[in-house]
């Protein structure tokens, strides 16, 4: 974990994102319980860090909890699945010209303090996406054994298509140049919309790299995968990929 | 029973499941809308071309002629995807009605918020 830095001193640790409009996108669906540590720990890292909320339709008073801490708060009339909330995230992003978007989920999962690890590769211009991952290092993380296997079935498969060794297809934490903005803001899954968007980014001629972070297990919150969803997830996962083979890019992004 | 029906069904079924791909493929079809869809098609085609699995299916439930089970399947299948539209029809007509709601309240905001500044 980065050592915690005192509020102005961000720009002046990296003086490679002073000139940078960034903003963090916080989809929650009612996670009223987390959403305020989300935040204050999201300013804590970086006070100039602009947070934008996406409540995905929550009925636990998420953005009631989220407006009080001052942020951006997007409501979402209904629930619309996690694709489209991201999507509205990066629909802000693009609309407010933001250099740098960052997801970080809403449940305290992610580590704010290693975003300063996970955008690295955009700042050094190596990566236009950057893929927090559970598995390239060292970071002590096991899920549960029928899930590990699906993701790393994925993972081969996703690795054949886009000729990248990627070991995470499921993280949520990610960051983006403006060229995924723009990508991301005309063009996302609908739902469980992770590993698609990897092979997305790699269609569109656009660089990932996966960088190593810790993550949380979730504090608060259950982990809402059902049986009859993850068949679901397995088999709308395989079809998108299959199916994406034979798809030509559909979003044309003005050349850099 | 005739090979021409297996012929014919399986014929069917993969131009069936051809349409589906290329739907998919070209954006008009959702992936979650197409695997009732798919299957269907892929049901069907299995059946057309095993016949064996066919026979013992249809003797099971008391037909007997084999590809009257076939299509009496098919149907069934059809009247699952209808049902399961019918469940997606009620979701989105809530939502649409929701998002009526929503925008006729913000327009009324709106104009309210402009009345005020014309007022002053």
């Amino acid at each position: 974990m980065t050592e915690p830095v005192t509020t102005a001193t961000r720009e002046a640790a990296d003086p490679r994102i002073a000139g940078l409009r960034r903003l963090a996108i916080v989809p929650a669906y009612n996670e009223a319980e987390a959403i305020e540590s989300v935040v204050e720990e999201l300013r804590a890292f970086d006070p100039d860090l602009e947070v934008v909320v996406i409540d995905d339709g929550s009925v636990d008073g998420t953005s009631t909890r989220a407006e009080k801490l001052g942020v951006e708060v997007v409501r979402l009339p209904f629930n619309v699945g996690i694709g489209g909330a991201m999507q509205t995230g990066y629909q802000y992003a693009r609309e407010h010209g933001f250099d740098l978007a960052i997801q970080v989920d809403g449940d305290g999962q992610h580590d704010p303090w290693e975003i300063a690890t996970l955008i690295e590769p955009i700042l050094d211009g190596r990566a236009d996406m950057a893929v927090g991952t559970r598995f390239a290092g060292e970071t002590g993380y096991r899920a549960p054994f029928a899930r590990r296997i699906g993701i790393q079935l994925f993972a081969r498969f996703v690795s054949l298509i886009v000729r990248q060794r990627v070991t995470d297809t499921t993280s949520g934490f990610r960051a983006v140049n403006r060229s995924g903005i723009a990508l991301f803001a005309s063009d996302y899954p609908h739902d469980y919309p992770e590993v698609e968007t990897t092979v997305l980014v790699h269609q569109h001629r656009l660089r990932m790299v996966e960088v190593p972070v810790a993550m949380r297990t979730r504090a608060t919150g259950r982990s809402s995968i059902t049986l009859f969803q993850s068949i679901y997830y397995t088999i709308k996962v395989s079809l998108a990929l299959f199916v994406g083979l034979f798809r030509r890019p559909s979003t044309f992004l003005e050349d850099q | 029973m005739t090979v021409r029906v297996s012929v014919f069904a399986a014929i069917a079924a993969l131009i069936l499941l051809t349409v589906i791909f290329e739907l998919i493929r070209s954006r008009r079809l959702h992936e979650r809308y197409a695997i009732l869809w798919l299957l269907t098609g892929g049901v069907i085609f299995v059946l057309a071309v095993w016949r064996g699995a066919l026979g013992t299916l249809a003797h099971f439930v008391g037909i007997a002629y084999p590809p009257s089970a076939l299509f009496i399947l098919a149907s069934l299948f059809i009247l699952i995807v209808l049902l399961h539209y019918s469940t997606v029809i009620s979701k989105l007509a809530d939502q649409n009605r929701i998002l009526a709601q929503r925008l006729a309240l913000l327009e009324s905001k709106v104009r309210g918020e402009e009345e005020r500044t014309f007022a002053r």
